[in-house]
């Protein structure tokens, strides 16, 4: 059931429709039917294969977290008991006892949940290499996994619960229904965002009676996610896809026009999916968290990356690279490097392999390709060599006094723009070298070429699709403006009054009906986010 | 603001929506009034008022080749073709019972060239067939067994959601057919060709794997005949009289093998050209794949012969109520095909006819 099906939003109208009509304390039920039924659904042939992997996750964490909550209990008990009559030392190997013990449900957890995200979704990529490795008479047969949908989603949000519980960051959930809800709740299962427990958790299962300012404020962003998804990406997939296919007929500068397409392509997609996840839970008064935050208004990389999918980055962040930092063998390595190459080099070894890791970590994450083990490369080498050319920077901007100039902020916004668009291109090409390749001719043959009207004429979109394209990118560019400057979307303004709301709306389905790429002439892809 | 005046708002706001749809839907849906005019004439059969006793019911075998206005002139005969491009079997069958919603048809005939597909085969002809279809389930019916994997029962029930992308292809016909309006395009379900291009060779007939009719269609075709008796309708099959698209032998066998299982009668009308005074040299405009006006009219009085012989029906040419209304469309029939031989004997050929139709 894709977001873009008629099926969907039937779907969604029902249950948006089911949970105010139903009794308060059944709002949360009817939520967890609903996601239940959806995920069975989402199997292609209608079994229950997704949702025993799902229900595997849900259940092992729900267990494992109880568990964890139940040595702390118990702990803290036996230390309140014990206060007088045990010394420091006993208390201090006590509490170890219970911290391994904690740990060791945790990395349990860990280590079943990653395993089924590894074999089900990496299974076929490492045989795959080392297929190419061997004769082909002892080639290994690639088995016949099935890739849970939105498997990469929910487990690193089972994940992160796990480990705040063992972090005591979080209480366990005792309700075994309410966690699986947590994990399974059908709007974001699909593309996230990955939610944290405790962010989540208040206002998932808390009653909620209809109050039409907070719905429309849903329907409103559901709307504005169509619209980004149907009549811009919808429409740029078309030539994108003609762009990366015939590489022969588009190299040199249609390149570039490749890498600008795909940047609005998976910006109004991954965006626009989001709004319409977290615009579905926002109409029933559940508040999830914000993904993006004018990704394209980025100054820097650094910044890049904390608008853009927010809740991966934190996720990677809080739980990988943090923890990887202050590990003792880390800093370990700290203390030897700096002894060995210097204060200044010897502290930044540990920072370094830590990203490493993370981009190395991330760039899996995506996908089980090498695409997207050299995007997420990429992005740490970007991020490294900003980091190590930031004194240099700064002089330059010192002695020309350039910070406060808007003109060269703006040129900060488009080099960013440019640089996170041209490493995104190695999503777009089938494989790494030919990505090089293309990404080279781009400065090699900067020109469309001699038959370059025909061959942009050939990429199957009209001038009316990119007249519509141009009013829209324009459109979300305003709207994006507006907030960056008075800080509040623009919905605010909307709903404060209610018949410039209803307008609104309406003004909203006629032009996402209208002027939509979808139904029959038109393929409605799946949402690019869906893969992970 | 108070609950009340929000309740009202919203409910205005939800009407006005609904109603920009629905006119929305009137001027994006295809008109069919120039150029591929085949999707107008399925709907056209809801306005005619006349009772018919003979129902001709199947593809362009059917819509050019029989002149039901000749029917009427020469033996009184009142009948009506539902027929449009490519209609499958199963589309012919629903529209068979679409039919007898509004009448019953002593005789219908039905021509077995759609026999030879078996499945769903084309989104752009499944509309110019189906769109014209007032709802009732039988229109469900016809879409489900019509959709090919890419259409969806939804795009049916609401059309914007198929046609929206024509917004930019919209043109002055889009806004004066809006409501409906203009000239029909058949004339009581017979589209008119009045120019002449005489049969040519054929390519050979491919050799097929297997020459078996599909089971599907061939379940339909029984349907159809279970339909006609339980409602006391004769059943004729019949092949129109042009030889491609091909109809094998082997098909020819199976359908007579399934007539006289049935007790129906079946007539391929290409074995009876001849008896029928057809010269495909002058009777067909498109090199013989589809009978001209005066071939339509030659098979009509052969039918009609056939069909005064045999049946009893009313000469509705003493039916002043009736005869009133055919009066129109012969008069219709005459001007359309008075303006066409103008424009042959004018320009050499038919210019209002047509991809290129001004």
């Amino acid at each position: 059931m894709l977001f873009t099906s008629y099926k969907f939003v039937l779907f969604t109208a029902l249950v948006i429709l089911a949970y105010y009509i139903v009794p308060k304390k059944l709002q949360w039920p009817v939520l967890l039917v609903s996601s239940l039924g959806f995920y069975w659904y989402a199997d292609p042939e209608h079994l229950p294969r997704y949702l025993g992997f799902l229900l595997i996750t849900a259940v092992s964490a729900w267990v494992c977290g109880l568990l964890i909550g139940r040595a702390d209990d118990i702990s803290k008990a036996y230390l309140l008991e014990h206060k007088e009559s045990l010394s420091k030392d006993e208390k201090k190997a006590y509490k170890d006892r219970v911290k391994k013990k904690k740990v060791l449900i945790m990395v349990l957890c860990l280590l079943l949940n990653l395993g089924i995200l590894s074999v089900t979704k990496y299974t076929s990529f490492v045989i795959t290499n080392i297929n190419s490795f061997l004769k082909a008479s002892k080639a290994i047969r690639i088995p016949d996994l099935i890739i849970p949908m939105g498997i990469s989603f929910y487990t690193f949000r089972t994940l992160g619960y796990i480990i705040d519980v063992k972090r005591g960051t979080c209480k366990p959930e005792k309700n075994l229904f309410k966690f699986i809800l947590f994990v399974s709740f059908f709007p974001q299962i699909v593309q996230g965002p990955i939610s944290r427990y405790n962010n989540v958790a208040p206002t998932l299962f808390e009653n909620h009676s209809f109050d039409d300012k907070v719905f429309f404020s849903g329907i409103l962003r559901i709307l504005f996610g169509y619209f980004k998804k149907l009549v811009v990406a919808e429409r740029l997939v078309i030539a994108v896809k003609a762009l990366s296919e015939d590489t022969e007929l588009y190299s040199g500068g249609f390149v570039f026009i490749a890498m600008i397409f795909y940047a609005a392509e998976l910006y109004c997609d991954f965006t626009g999916g989001i709004d319409i996840t977290i615009g579905i839970a926002e109409a029933m008064g559940i508040k999830l968290e914000e993904n993006f935050n004018l990704p394209f208004f980025s100054k820097n990389i650094k910044e890049y990356w904390n608008r853009w999918h927010i809740t991966m980055g934190s996720w990677f962040t809080d739980y990988i690279f943090y923890p990887l930092s202050v590990s003792p063998r880390m800093l370990k390595l700290s203390k030897v490097s700096r002894e060995k190459l210097g204060k200044g080099i010897g502290k930044r070894v540990t920072v370094y392999i830590s990203c490493f890791l993370v981009w190395l970590a991330t760039g899996v994450w995506h996908g089980a390709a090498w695409n997207f083990i050299v995007w997420g490369l990429m992005n740490f080498v970007v991020i490294m060599a900003s980091g190590e050319l930031e004194p240099l920077y700064e002089k330059f901007h010192k002695k020309f006094g350039l910070k406060k100039k808007k003109g060269y902020a703006v040129f900060e916004i488009i080099r960013t723009f440019l640089l996170m668009s041209m490493i995104r291109m190695f999503d777009v090409y089938r494989d790494v070298p030919l990505t090089f390749c293309m990404i080279g001719s781009m400065f090699v043959h900067p020109g469309l070429g001699s038959n370059g009207r025909e061959a942009f004429a050939a990429l199957g979109l009209t001038a009316a699709d990119y007249g519509v394209i141009g009013a829209a990118v324009a459109l979300i560019f305003a709207l994006s403006t507006y907030k960056a400057i008075k800080g509040e979307d623009i919905r605010g303004r909307i709903l404060t009054k209610f018949p410039l709301t209803l307008a609104v709306t309406s003004v909203l389905i006629i032009t996402v009906l209208v002027f939509g790429a979808y139904g029959v002439g038109y393929d409605a892809n799946q949402f690019i986010y869906n893969q992970f | 603001m108070k609950k009340g005046k929000k309740i009202i708002l919203f409910a205005a706001a939800f009407i006005v929506t609904l109603i920009l749809l629905w006119l929305l839907t009137l001027l994006f849906m295809p008109k069919y009034r120039r150029g591929i005019v085949e999707g107008a004439m399925i709907a056209e059969y809801y306005e005619d008022r006349k009772p018919h006793e003979v129902i001709f019911i199947g593809d362009c075998e059917v819509y050019e080749n029989i002149s039901t206005v000749e029917l009427y002139r020469e033996y009184g005969i009142s009948s009506y073709i539902r027929g449009s491009a490519q209609q499958l079997i199963w589309q012919s069958y629903y529209l068979l019972e679409d039919t007898l919603r509004y009448e019953t048809p002593k005789v219908v005939f039905f021509n077995v060239l759609s026999l030879k597909y078996n499945e769903p085969q084309n989104e752009a002809y499944n509309r110019m067939t189906l769109d014209g279809m007032r709802w009732s389930s039988s229109k469900w019916n016809a879409v489900q067994a019509s959709m090919t994997p890419d259409e969806d029962m939804v795009d049916y029930l609401f059309p914007l959601l198929r046609y929206h992308s024509r917004w930019n292809e919209l043109t002055s016909d889009d806004i004066r057919y809006m409501f409906g309006g203009g000239e029909n395009v058949t004339i009581d379900g017979y589209y008119m060709r009045c120019d002449v291009k005489p049969q040519a060779g054929f390519p050979k007939a491919p050799v097929l794997a297997d020459y078996r009719l599909g089971e599907n269609a061939m379940n339909y075709l029984s349907m159809m005949a279970d339909l006609c008796e339980e409602h006391g309708v004769t059943l004729i099959l019949m092949k129109a009289p042009t030889e491609y698209p091909y109809w094998y032998d082997e098909w020819d066998r199976q359908v007579r093998e399934f007539a006289q299982e049935r007790g129906l009668e079946y007539f391929n009308y290409v074995d009876l050209r001849d008896e029928a005074g057809i010269d495909m040299s002058t009777d067909t405009y498109d090199s013989g794949l589809h009978l001209n006006v005066f071939g339509a009219e030659k098979l009509a009085d052969y039918i009609g012969a056939y069909l005064s012989a045999g049946f009893d029906l009313t000469d509705y040419r003493n039916d002043p109520a009736v005869s009133s209304m055919w009066e129109e469309d012969c008069e219709a029939y005459d001007l359309l095909m008075q303006r066409q031989l103008s424009e042959i004997e004018e320009y050499g050929e038919l210019v209002s006819f047509g991809a290129n139709a001004i």
